[in-house]
């Protein structure tokens, strides 16, 4: 399969051309994995991983355009998903506003968002590795707060019985609708960030990231393209939180924890931060690895596996699969050009 | 004292560019500048010369907000700015250059430009892509033929030449209607011919666009600047015409006579 991504855009070409082969055969393929996939594939793999690549995408918005590397997806996410929790049902006899999917989901996004916003403006401060270290830090906090703090997080049993709503007459917790639930959103996300790139706002943030000295010089509010940046990214994690706690049906201080922090950055890393493909890359090569390679190696050693495979890739290309991909690529295509071929 | 020069000079017109009171600046024990009292009409072009170490890139980032002022005020075409972020200061038509070219490796030289232009404008939050047509792009296409990068369009900034990347400099600088530029050493490891273009478009500039420039080269200095400051170990001792400076004896001993570079 063909992951050829083309952005160079010429005015001649069609919007079906402009989409590029690599993306039309991708997404076709997608549409048609439920027709293979069995419940299990369809879910604990395939939205699973959109889910973990949507994460991953906010984290490669932040680190690959802003070179801004958070530790702090995964407590965004958080954020939506106890919202969601909070704001529409739940069996745990502890709030439950009861409030339709339609109203919970867009306030749930934007509690998420404006979450973002506040971690990002705190850490926007800091450069580099002391970025990762604060967010670490408000992630961490985060983890503590929610397992200590009864009123509002339910302390370390969370929110249990939360249920992907039905409507437009279909049930989207069943496995083929959610499926596409998972697809559809992380599609959007992922075409947003595609655009965005090129968009104004989307050259001053990677401009920042070479150059912020710079971009001050040429008049810009250098914090307040980062802090924006931390809120678009706010918007996609805080999606993906949506899923991920209709997907799991409950949350809890666990769900935001230390290792699932790391997880996002595993997943971006693995996966490529040049381009907002890696982190879905990233995602279903650590969760095919998660579910399969803990029956073989055992959970114990899986954390020694998973550190292993992350570190042969930073090694050998830092541009995770994608830099392996674009390695590949010239060779097949001086393949093609063969004679007889 | 230093400062009488150009206020005499300009008795009576009253509208500076830039106006510096007792400017200084420390970097811990080191004073990199200290007192510097300075007038600068406006459209007023400016030669700023001394040795490597004198102050003059510190002197440009003390009006830029690059790096604060420890004592003294700053006043832009009237306005004390002393206390703005440099973004506010680059907005009310400030601009600079930089001795070691300060770029987007990542981007290509169009829209390096098209965000100068669009720095100083609205919709610097746009989510959308600029159309070949917006006015930034158009005034970003125009900018890119003043300074020769025409060919170089679409070509990474990483991948440029080190003339091509100083006229870069340049062109950053230029975008967004500038009233008053800062250009520091622009024609550092330029070629002869790289200098020459350097020299024309300088003064193919607006005249009502003034600038300081650093330069080491007293031939380009002379040529494109009226008037011209001699800096010293952080302080500003000499200013008068080319012809003045390069008269006076001080001036003769301490720079143009011995080393300089
Ligand atoms: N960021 C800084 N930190 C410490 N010292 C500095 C800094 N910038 C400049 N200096 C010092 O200030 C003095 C003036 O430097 P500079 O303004 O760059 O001189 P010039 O541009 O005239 O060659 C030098 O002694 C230099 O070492
Ligand atoms: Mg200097």
């Amino acid at each position: 399969m063909s992951l050829a991504i083309t952005t160079n855009v010429t005015p001649q070409q069609n919007w079906l051309e402009r989409l590029g082969a690599g993306h039309i055969i991708l997404a076709v393929a997608l549409m048609l994995y439920p027709l293979v996939a069995s419940d299990f594939f369809l879910t604990q793999i395939g939205g699973y991983s959109l889910i973990f690549g949507m994460l991953g995408l906010s984290l490669m918005l932040l680190a690959g355009y802003g070179g801004m590397v958070s530790l702090a997806q995964i407590t965004v996410a958080g954020i939506s998903a106890y919202a969601i929790a909070i704001l529409g049902n739940n069996n745990s006899n502890i709030l439950g506003f009861g409030w339709p999917w339609w109203l919970a989901v867009p306030f749930a996004v934007l509690a998420a968002a404006l979450a973002s916003a506040l971690i990002g403006w705190v850490s926007v401060r800091t450069e580099g590795i002391y970025t990762i270290m604060i967010t670490l830090a408000i992630a961490t906090a985060t983890y503590y707060f929610a397992q200590q703090n009864y009123a509002i997080f339910n302390g370390h049993s969370g929110y249990t019985g939360i249920r992907a709503p039905a409507f437009w007459g279909i049930g989207w917790r069943d496995a083929r609708p959610f499926y596409y639930l998972c697809l559809g959103l992380a599609v959007l996300s992922y075409a947003a960030v595609l655009y965005g790139s090129r968009s104004t706002f989307g050259m001053t943030l990677q401009a920042i990231r070479d150059n912020p000295r710079r971009m001050r010089a040429l008049g810009y509010h250098v914090t307040a393209h980062k802090v924006f940046a931390w809120l678009l990214a706010g918007v996609i994690a805080g999606l993906a939180g949506v899923l991920l706690v209709w997907f799991n049906g409950r949350v809890s201080p666990g769900t935001i924890g230390v290792d699932a922090a790391i997880d996002v950055l595993i997943i971006a890393v693995i996966g490529g931060l040049r381009h907002p493909i890696g982190p879905f890359l990233g995602a279903v090569v650590v969760v095919l690895m998660q579910t399969f390679a803990i029956d073989i190696v055992g959970a114990e050693r899986f954390n020694t596996l998973i550190g292993m495979v992350f570190l042969v890739i930073v090694f050998v290309s830092p541009d995770g699969i994608l830099g392996l991909w674009g390695r590949i690529k010239p060779h097949l295509a001086q393949e093609s050009l063969r004679p007889g071929q | 004292m230093t400062e009488s020069f150009a206020a005499n000079r300009l008795q009576g017109s009253g509208a500076y560019a830039l106006e510096l009171d007792g400017v200084a600046r420390h970097f811990g024990a080191l004073v990199a500048l200290s007192g510097i009292n300075m007038r600068i009409a406006a459209g007023e072009r400016r030669a700023v010369l001394g040795s490597n170490g004198a102050g003059k890139t510190t002197l440009f980032n003390a009006v830029t907000g690059d790096f604060l002022p420890t004592a003294g005020r700053i006043r832009f075409f009237g306005e004390d700015i002393t206390d703005l972020p440099p973004h506010e200061r680059i907005r009310r038509g400030l601009r600079r250059t930089y001795q070691i070219s300060q770029l987007f490796k990542g981007l290509s030289v169009l829209d390096s430009i098209f965000l100068a232009c669009r720095g100083v404008s609205r919709r610097r939050f746009s989510l959308l892509r600029p159309a070949t047509s917006d006015v930034n792009m158009v005034q970003a296409e125009s900018i890119l033929n003043a300074v020769h990068l025409e060919a170089y369009r679409d070509t990474l900034v990483a991948t440029l030449s080190h003339g091509q990347q100083r006229q870069l400099e340049i062109a950053l600088a230029l975008a967004g209607a500038p009233r008053f530029i800062l250009f520091d050493e622009p024609a550092a490891g330029l070629s002869p011919t790289e200098r020459r273009d350097l020299v024309a478009i300088l003064n193919a500039l607006p005249k009502h666009i003034g600038y300081i420039i650093i330069e080491h080269d007293l031939d380009v200095a002379l040529r494109v600047s009226e008037y011209v400051s001699m800096m010293h170990n952080g302080r500003l001792f000499k200013e008068g015409t080319p012809q003045e400076i390069e008269a006076d004896p001080e001036v003769q001993e301490i720079y143009l006579g011995g080393k300089h570079g």
